[in-house]
């Protein structure tokens, strides 16, 4: 059974399930840009200004761009994480769509593949938006900040991995409860997004550290703030490893589910 | 004739319970080939195996010559499927969902759209083509899945019950799509528990029961190798009608809740004496499909 642990092959199989999904995405264009430009927008002017009023600085830039370049890793993580989660449970049982893929040429891998590459798709489309909204509040330092998009899009792909796992056990939408208190919201508390991982207790600093959403923030805020980037190649490595065997894992899984 | 499916001791078991025990079944190819059973027979579990959905737990399963375990792709890709569920997209249009169904084969835009127009006049959708799914009727929902199992010109098509729930209109629509279908040479492949279904569509059939083939033929020889030829069905006193049936040698009672059935090679006797008493009702018909049926399979209810 060693063909279980081969990693995605993408070619035009897995292309057309991406393309499903843009052209379901293009139909509610108008309304899922609103959302992807009011939260930040929200959270950015909120607590971006009024907070920024009281802190000033952090970590030698503007507390607006330390915000901005956190919220912009923690919404790729939300996006992925709910398109992988919400969105495929959707389209693989109450819809049956994958019953329908499945008979034709299309094999599961190709179904995954495509819903993996369309969840960091959107994590890369909602960074944009953010990207453009904290630019045009003044929080964008550098052209450099352009290398945020597929620093986005790789923590996309790592969080629907992991989406994906927590899929292929639900029984229904509420299952992902567990998973969203349980994890994404310590990891968006405690991954720097608000304050920086420094001021944690010594040994939490250590153990953060294995949260993919750290490392996509320690990639994106320099790159906002227009300062060097250090430990590139670690923090790559880390949401790389997550995304590959996160992937191979929940496409055990969902083989598991979907062909008995 | 060149047989389109193989199978030989196909075996399916789910956690240690059978689905489907060792059946064996060639299917010629231009042929609308039918499975009959109950609920739980096995016959949606034998469809998925075709597929390449779920494998084998043992036996051999050829299509087109090619083993299911390991061109699955390649076989689906020559095949078209209308499942049970409707498992249309229901993000999308009628054309939508044809065009992005032919996508998953790679079919060349152009030819997709082209495609696209055949197929929607074919299956009377073509004034519906940018309807959204949910405006659908029952009837227009399954023609649709006709349609869009046709968008890759398959050889094969497989239709797991494909009149389930639907109104007699939309039924005998189908059924005249289909009988288009087999006419211009493809192979059908249909699972169905309507006899009246089967008999006027299938060409041969198996009926089949808790994971076995229990009996295959076209329509007509089933008929006549399993029952008699002419069926009596008196509705009324139960014991009155079993005294009165009872006298006659040649044939054989069974009795239903308030309806005996009198299988028989010459009514004529039996209708005679039943015009003489008005306190039953009675219906003489030939026998058909359903009398093999609930012979083979028994009349207990299935879940």
């Amino acid at each position: 059974m060693l063909h279980i642990f081969w990693l995605p092959r993408f070619r035009y199989a897995a292309g057309a399930v991406w393309r499903r999904n843009v052209l379901v995405w293009r139909k509610f264009f108008t309304p899922s840009l609103l959302i992807n430009f009011g939260e930040p927008f929200l959270y950015l002017l909120g607590l971006g200004y009024g907070l920024g009023l009281f802190i000033g600085e952090m970590m030698d830039m503007p507390y607006l761009t330390f915000l901005a370049s956190g919220i912009l890793a923690s919404s790729a993580m939300n996006t992925a994480s709910f398109e992988a989660m919400y969105s495929v449970y959707t389209r693989m049982v109450p819809q049956r769509t994958y019953d329908a893929i499945m008979a034709t040429p299309l094999e599961v891998h190709d179904i995954l593949a495509g819903e993996v590459l369309w969840s960091a798709t959107k994590s890369l489309i909602s960074g944009a938006t953010i990207l453009l909204v904290a630019a045009a509040l003044g929080a964008v330092h550098s052209w450099q900040a352009l290398w945020v998009l597929p620093v986005l899009f790789l923590t996309g792909l790592c969080f629907a991995g992991l989406g994906l796992i927590m899929t292929a056990f639900a029984q229904g939408y509420d299952f992902f409860n567990y998973y969203m208190t349980l994890v994404l919201t310590p990891m968006f508390i405690l991954s720097g997004v608000f304050y920086p991982v420094s001021s944690l207790p010594d040994p939490l600093q250590v153990a953060v550290q294995i949260l993919p959403l750290v490392h996509a923030v320690d990639l994106v805020r320099p790159l906002v703030a227009g300062q060097p980037v250090t430990n590139v190649l670690m923090h790559l490595s880390v949401l790389v490893v997550y995304s590959v065997a996160s992937y191979a894992i929940a496409a055990v899984l969902i083989r598991r589910r979907l062909l008995i | 004739m060149k047989s389109v499916i193989e199978a030989r001791g196909l075996t399916k078991y789910f956690d240690g319970r059978a689905a489907v025990r060792g059946i064996d079944l060639t299917i010629p190819a231009g042929r609308c080939f039918g499975v009959l059973g109950p609920n739980g027979a096995g016959k949606t579990t034998t469809l998925r195996m075709l597929l390449g959905v779920s494998p084998p737990t043992s036996g051999e399963l050829k299509v087109f010559d090619l083993p299911i375990t390991s061109a699955g792709r390649e076989i689906r890709a020559r095949m078209g499927v209308v499942p049970q569920l409707d498992n249309l997209d229901p993000d999308f249009t009628v054309a939508e969902n044809l065009r992005i169904y032919g996508r998953y084969f790679g079919i060349a835009p152009v030819a997709l759209n082209a495609r696209i127009r055949e197929l929607l006049a074919f299956v009377n959708l073509a004034d519906r083509a940018d309807s959204p799914i949910a405006t659908l009727s029952g009837g227009m929902k399954r023609r649709l899945t006709i349609a869009r199992a046709l968008v890759n010109e398959p050889e094969l098509v497989v239709l797991d019950e494909p009149t389930t729930g639907l109104d007699p209109q939309a039924r005998h629509m189908i059924w005249g799509k289909l009988r288009e279908l087999r006419a211009a040479g493809k192979t059908l492949l249909l699972t169905t528990h309507y006899m009246e279904e089967a008999e006027r569509l299938c060409d041969e059939l198996v009926i089949m029961d808790h994971g076995k083939i229990l009996a295959q033929g076209s329509p007509k020889a089933l008929v006549r190798a399993h029952v008699e030829p002419e069926v009596i069905e008196v509705r009324g006193d139960d014991a009155r009608a079993r005294a009165l049936l009872s006298g006659i040698r040649d044939g054989r009672t069974e009795a239903v809740g308030d309806t005996c059935y009198f299988y028989t090679r010459d009514a004529r006797a039996v209708v005679a004496g039943l015009e003489k008493s008005p306190e039953f009702t009675f219906l003489h018909r030939p026998a058909n499909l359903e009398d093999v049926f609930l012979r083979l399979t028994g009349r207990d209810l299935r879940d």
